[in-house]
């Protein structure tokens, strides 16, 4: 299944049913806030939506400190401290929303987690548009406990993952009409559409 | 594909008597529903045939009513539409059409239970409506279209006749129209023979449409099978109707009976009434005339005191008798008696339309009508016990058509006029009624319960709607068809001869080319190119 296009952009570090966390290779080479990444153990393909993601230094105790006062622009900062590109890491948790198992795309939990090291790519954008041909993948983002707010979290995905999309309208006007059917909610609900049209 | 097409919605929950409620799909829109629209449910084992009855609209949370979303945002709306609110059918299932064995050799039955869960509703398909009202063919006249729709809706002829109906719709809505219509399928089918008591000169020979318009009538459409009788002559002939015969009655020919019913009309007491009795065994068969011709003598109180009648009582008398005297068509003697003369005709299978021309009176015609429908039931009733006791045909049906039938068949006098028994006691001797009347709240209920099947155009009256619909089922969701019917050529029509109501659009009449459908000659083609060269000139 592995495509030209496909961008892999780091591992996993640590796993769970629900959801991996993933440190990149590059320091903050991070996907977008509601993308769709996913991840592969043996023959099954995992499916997941980037909900947080952190830089922090590579020792936990330690604090980093400011060091930019004399440097004229933050890039400086960089090039007259390049040990900092090895001192500190980009992570992001993702949340498990399918996978895929013999060619079919199943919009609930897999049956086992992502394995440790296992690469983590960027979906490209066929596989986003066949990933979200139907909106159920967004009944596990309403089951979760995500880190950030929920509302958030679900308005950051659909937005992205309706760029994909040829027709990001239609996209999201079905998506939305799933929503409603999910929250019964109106006031979530409207909080939601508010912020997802176009 | 046509299917789907035509599917609207599911089934979500409902019950026998009061209907199924169906949820309509997203693509649905509610606008497109109309009331009164034919749909099939494919429920697990049958499949339903049932009407619309109502249209709604519903919101899954109620915040989105109280609080409803900014209008000018298209995308809010275009999400809730279908989703946080959604359209709502109300269907009454009336039959129960394919499926099962006694379907398929009987046709359509009604309906006793209802279809399950989440069964399909989708649009009612032409063939649909043709397994239920049935083909044009011999017996079956094509009436109109069913709302909305190019299916043909057929009347039963033979069946419809069985029994006495009744064409109801307030004024100007089109029930002379329809009433025509009915008359040359009647004509038209063979299936009985017509009594027409044409108040405004509407049936005989040319009516007007509500454009003003000319139309054909009867005798003009079928001239072999139609006889034209005239009240007023020169009424005619200034219509230039060419008329079979002039009505012209005897004082002889009027009985007591007559009298009473039209005592209300003539405002005469009970007294004066029984006292026309008295005269007639006084006086014979020349009562009428020697009532009227007492003079304020001693002889005639003399008369007055043998047969114990009071002064005032005998003034009241004289007057109401007077008014009958006054009017042109009754003579002293008449050539030939006018009931006879009716029969004749009518036994000969031709259909005799009396014109009223000026004497729209409503005296008149009451008069007019009871005395010939009287005389002419009981000779069909003789016709009939005669022809069960020598075990030979019955008499062609016999279908009295009686405009204002309120003033005939009202609570007060339904008992005693010759109508009120036609239709109580209906298709037993072979003569029916066809009721016309703009207000149906006025006729006798015991009437109203005997009308096998009953056309209404639009009432805006309650209380005219409640008598019409009594006793129907579904009786509130026909109200709602009723009152959402259009004023003008619109009709809803339930009963006897129809498997299930229909709201129907009748059949386009007064066009060359719809006169050629209702005549069946075999010249016909060449009558339409006359009519339509005629339409040029």
């Amino acid at each position: 299944m592995v495509t030209q296009k496909e961008q892999r952009i780091g591992e996993v570090i640590e796993t769970s049913t629900a959801t991996f966390t993933t440190q990149s290779y590059q320091l903050y080479d991070l996907p977008p806030l509601g993308s769709l990444v996913k991840t592969r153990n043996k023959e099954l393909e995992l499916f997941a939506v980037v909900s947080n993601a952190t830089t922090t230094g590579l020792e936990p105790g330690r604090k980093a400190i400011a060091r930019g006062k004399d440097e004229e622009s933050e890039e400086a900062i960089y090039k007259s401290s390049p040990q900092l590109e090895k001192l500190l890491k980009s992570e992001f948790e993702a949340l498990v929303v399918g996978h895929r198992t013999v060619g079919k795309i199943n919009h609930f939990l897999p049956p086992v987690p992502a394995r440790m090291h296992s690469f983590v790519y960027i979906c490209p954008v066929e596989e986003v548009r066949e990933f979200s041909q139907s909106p159920s993948f967004i009944n596990i983002l309403l089951n979760t406990n995500p880190t950030l707010p929920q509302n958030e979290l679900i308005v950051t995905c659909l937005r992205q993952i309706s760029l994909a999309q040829e027709d990001s309208h239609h996209f999201l006007v079905t998506a939305g009409k799933h929503l409603a059917r999910l929250l019964g909610d109106y006031n979530q609900l409207q909080s939601i559409l508010e912020r997802i049209k176009q | 594909m046509m299917q789907q097409d035509n599917r609207l919605g599911i089934v979500v929950s409902g019950s026998l008597s009061k209907g199924v409620e169906v949820r309509l799909d997203n693509s649905t829109s509610v606008e497109d529903m109309v009331v009164g629209r034919y749909v099939t449910i494919e429920g697990h084992k049958q499949r339903f045939f049932g009407m619309i009855s109502d249209v709604s609209l519903g919101v899954t949370d109620p915040n989105l009513a109280l609080t409803p979303p900014d209008t000018t945002d298209p995308f809010l709306t275009e999400v809730l539409v279908g989703s946080g609110t959604y359209g709502q059918l109300q269907v009454m299932p009336y039959l129960t059409i394919g499926g099962n064995v006694a379907n398929i050799i009987e046709g359509p039955q009604p309906v006793k239970t209802i279809p399950s869960h989440f069964s399909l509703v989708n649009l009612a398909q032409e063939s649909d409506i043709e397994l239920v009202f049935g083909k044009e063919d011999k017996e079956r006249f094509w009436i109109g279209n069913p709302l909305d729709m190019e299916t043909k809706l057929c009347l039963n002829l033979p069946e419809f006749v069985k029994r006495s109906n009744g064409v109801f719709g307030k004024s100007g809505t089109g029930k002379t129209f329809l009433t025509r219509m009915l008359l040359i399928g009647m004509l038209q089918k063979g299936a009985c023979v017509n009594l027409v008591f044409d108040m405004h000169s509407e049936y005989g020979w040319a009516g007007t449409s509500e454009k003003g318009r000319t139309v054909k009538a009867l005798k003009q459409l079928f001239p072999a099978k139609v006889a034209v009788f005239t009240l007023d002559e020169e009424n005619s002939r200034r219509r230039g109707v060419s008329t079979d015969y002039v009505v012209r009655m005897g004082y002889d020919e009027i009985e007591p009976e007559d009298i009473s019913l039209v005592r209300q009309t003539l405002n005469l007491t009970d007294q004066a009434v029984e006292a026309v009795y008295q005269m007639k065994r006084r006086f014979g068969k020349d009562w009428l005339r020697c009532t009227t011709e007492l003079d304020d003598s001693e002889e005639t109180r003399e008369i007055l005191n043998q047969l114990n009648i009071h002064d005032s009582t005998f003034q009241n008398l004289q007057r109401g008798l007077n008014t009958i005297r006054r009017l042109p068509f009754i003579q002293e003697r008449s050539p030939k008696k006018v009931v006879q003369h009716v029969l004749e005709y009518l036994v000969r299978g031709t259909n005799v339309v009396l014109e009223f021309g000026r004497y729209t009176d409503i005296t008149a015609y009451i008069l007019v009508a009871n005395m010939l429908s009287r005389r002419i039931y009981s000779h069909y009733r003789e016709q009939v016990e005669q022809a069960m006791a020598d075990g030979i045909a019955y008499p062609i049906p016999l279908v009295i058509t009686i405009e204002e039938a309120h003033k005939f068949l009202n609570p007060e006098v339904a008992k005693q006029t010759i109508f009120g028994t036609i239709a109580r006691e209906m298709r037993k001797y072979n003569t029916t009624l066809l009721v016309i009347d703009q207000r149906p709240s006025g006729i006798d209920d015991e009437v109203m319960s005997q009308l096998g099947t009953k056309i209404t155009c639009l009432l805006d009256n309650e209380r005219d709607r409640d008598s019409v619909l009594a006793g129907i089922p579904g009786k509130g969701e026909l109200k709602s068809v009723l009152a959402k019917l259009a004023t003008k050529q619109q009709a809803l029509i339930f009963g006897h001869a129809v498997p299930m109501p229909v709201a129907f659009q009748p059949r386009e009449y007064g066009s060359a080319e719809s006169y050629k459908h209702f005549t069946d000659l075999e010249d016909s083609d060449e009558q339409t190119e006359k009519d339509i060269e005629e339409l040029w000139d």
